[in-house]
């Protein structure tokens, strides 16, 4: 079967325009990438409610910040590498420390901006914006997810930083699917083994589930769209009932979900952990799936790592 | 030294490598590249002194390409002046290049510094320019930034950080295309009266035609000569120039021609009918 494929920020778009309807005070700005990371069609429609700030991701952050401060709902939009790497100070001081209503959307994060090559590729973002104190991060895992977590950032108070993808992937939750900010969803329930995923790649997880099953291995599957707050209760039941864990990230290996995760369980339910992610290199140019394959991303790899993760709760 | 004929004709090859490039690797961005061609023709052709065939030569002046979504005419005045194969043009952007989408320096000799994320060469050519002056070296920085990437907050205080240390040995140069990803600069955000405000900034300012080899021959001479402060040439320019579609439309600035338009864009480069 082969399902619809949308990139995640498509869902984005839809959410801005669908609160642009029913929240006024809903307002969006955007750094010279309108186009690319879809606020252009809240632009579109709501002309008065939205500022273009031109390439100046810092001033963005600020004007953002100014902006809740008034009453209003900003989300500040460009490209991930850039909104959590040139306007970090901006976030962290500003937004943060100051606790201000600002929500933040990082567009073509992990490696999806494949061809512009390593400045572009987002690979840290979740890392750096996870470490903040007050914020909120969540990757969702398709278009239908993006557009649910975008309503729910709106509703909730405090900065909250959502990354996007560039490319289409396959679409594949519903939208009567229950999607609530900081709780994860169990996409396949499992016994030996926990793989732990976020944003797209959790299609890629369920893939690897279903290769692990021809081999009898039962592997959990967690879709951890919030990676922070990190859903504990969820993490704490798969680390009890499976005994090992595999996390995914579409980022450097350091200080993503999967040192969220082991964060969390060293100190209250060792159990064996395999990360999946970028080791501590950056990237090249190619296409995203080319790009996957090399650096190891994709359902087999994740497999590799349940059997080896598995192996290690053995003894 | 070049003939100022014969680096027109080289701004007619490196026109059609950028068009030939970005379409070979169906992505990358023309509309900047366009624009930047005599300015770069003739900074590497009759304006720096550099080895082609030793990148790492010490005594080198350096470019930084602020603007790294515009190495499409970087890569294509480097192999049309011999720093590596006119051939190698077509790996742009593939999996493996050293012509990465952004410009990589671990990937590239004769790549300064990597860039891609706006508004920080100018920052890097003033701390080369202090470390020529604290080696007694008369090499030059030079460093191209776009109109829209002034808006980068970094670029201002670097203004800054020039005229504070009287860096004459730095030459900026301004893509004064008026376009940036959304549209008009002026209308996305403005950055008029330019001129003025780096003038207010206490550097020496060059207007001049940046289509106009001659002019920029003459702009680059005029930095060159000026002492104890630093120059920038703002160098008006067509985004897309040399390619009538192309010409002053934002949608190209990051979008590659498909076969037929490539052909129509060849066709104007080198004049009807000799397009290859
Ligand atoms: C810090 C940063 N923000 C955003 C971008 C995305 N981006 C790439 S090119 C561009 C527009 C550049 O416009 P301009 O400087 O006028 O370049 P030109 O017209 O010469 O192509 C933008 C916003 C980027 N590369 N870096
Ligand atoms: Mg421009």
């Amino acid at each position: 079967m082969s399902l619809m494929t949308l990139p995640t920020r498509d869902g984005y778009g839809h959410a801005l325009v669908e609160l642009g309807a029913t929240n006024p005070d809903v307002i969006v700005l955007d750094a010279d990438l309108a186009k690319s990371t879809r606020s252009d069609w809240f632009q579109a429609k709501y002309p008065d409610r939205f500022f273009d700030i031109g390439i100046s991701e810092q001033d963005m952050i600020g004007t953002a910040a100014g902006l809740a401060l008034g009453g209003k709902i900003p989300f500040a939009t460009t490209y991930a590498v850039f909104v959590a790497g040139r306007a970090w100070d901006q976030v962290r001081t500003t937004v943060c420390y100051s606790n201000l209503n600002v929500k933040i959307a990082g567009a073509h994060g992990g490696f999806s901006a494949g061809g512009d090559g390593a400045t572009h590729q987002a690979l840290e973002d979740v890392a750096v914006m996870r470490v903040l104190p007050n914020m909120t991060v969540i990757l969702p895992c398709d278009a239908i997810e993006a557009k649910k977590a975008t309503i729910a950032a709106a509703k909730m108070e405090g900065p909250c930083y959502l990354r996007f993808a560039r490319e289409a992937t396959p679409v594949f939750t519903d939208e009567g699917d229950v999607f609530e900010i900081g709780k994860a969803i169990v996409m396949q329930p499992g016994t030996d083994v926990t793989i732990i995923a976020a944003g797209p790649l959790v299609y890629e997880a369920l893939l690897a589930h279903d290769k692990l099953a021809q081999e009898g291995i039962s592997a959990r599957v967690i879709n951890m769209h919030t990676v922070k707050p990190l859903d504990e209760v969820a993490v704490l039941a798969a680390a009890k009932e499976t005994g090992a864990i595999v996390t995914v990230d579409e980022a450097q290996l350091a200080g993503g979900l999967g040192g969220a995760v082991a964060e969390f369980l060293v100190s209250h339910h060792p159990v064996p952990v395999e990360m999946v992610g970028i080791k501590d290199t950056f990237l090249e140019c190619g296409l995203p799936e080319e790009l996957a394959t090399k650096y190891q991303l994709v359902a087999k790899d994740f497999v590799a790592a349940a059997k080896k993760v598995i192996a290690r709760k053995a003894k | 030294m070049e003939s100022v004929e014969r680096l027109k004709g080289i701004c007619q090859d490196v026109r059609a490598d950028i068009v030939r490039m970005t379409n070979a690797a169906n992505s990358g961005h023309p509309g900047g590249s366009l624009s930047a061609v005599e300015a770069m023709v003739a900074l590497y052709g009759n304006v720096m002194n550099h080895r082609p065939a030793d990148p790492n030569w010490p005594e080198r002046d350096r470019f930084f390409l602020s603007k790294g979504h515009a190495c499409p005419v970087t890569y294509a005045v480097m192999a049309r002046t011999g720093y590596f194969p006119v051939e190698e043009l077509v790996t742009l952007r593939k999996l493996g290049t050293r012509l990465q989408g952004h410009p990589s320096c671990k990937a590239l000799p004769g790549i300064e510094v990597s860039s891609g994320s706006l508004g920080q060469g100018l920052s890097v050519a003033n701390g080369f320019a202090l470390s020529a002056k604290l080696n007694r070296k008369p090499y030059r920085a030079y460093c191209l930034l776009g109109d829209g990437e002034l808006q980068e907050g970094q670029i201002w205080e670097a203004m800054m950080t020039a005229a504070h240390y009287k860096l004459d040995n730095v030459c900026a140069i301004v893509d004064y295309n008026g376009l940036q990803i959304d549209g008009d600069v002026e209308k996305v955000m403005g950055i008029a009266p330019l001129a003025d405000k780096w003038r207010s900034f206490n550097w020496h300012v060059i207007e001049c035609d940046g289509h106009d080899i001659a002019q920029m021959l003459a702009a680059y001479e005029e930095a060159k000569q000026t002492k104890d402060k630093p120059s920038v040439i703002l160098m008006k320019t067509v985004k897309g120039k040399g390619v009538s579609f192309m010409e002053n439309v934002a949608g190209w600035h990051g979008k590659p021609c498909n076969k037929d338009e490539m052909k129509q864009a060849l066709d104007e480069i080198y004049g009807k009918g000799n397009g290859q």
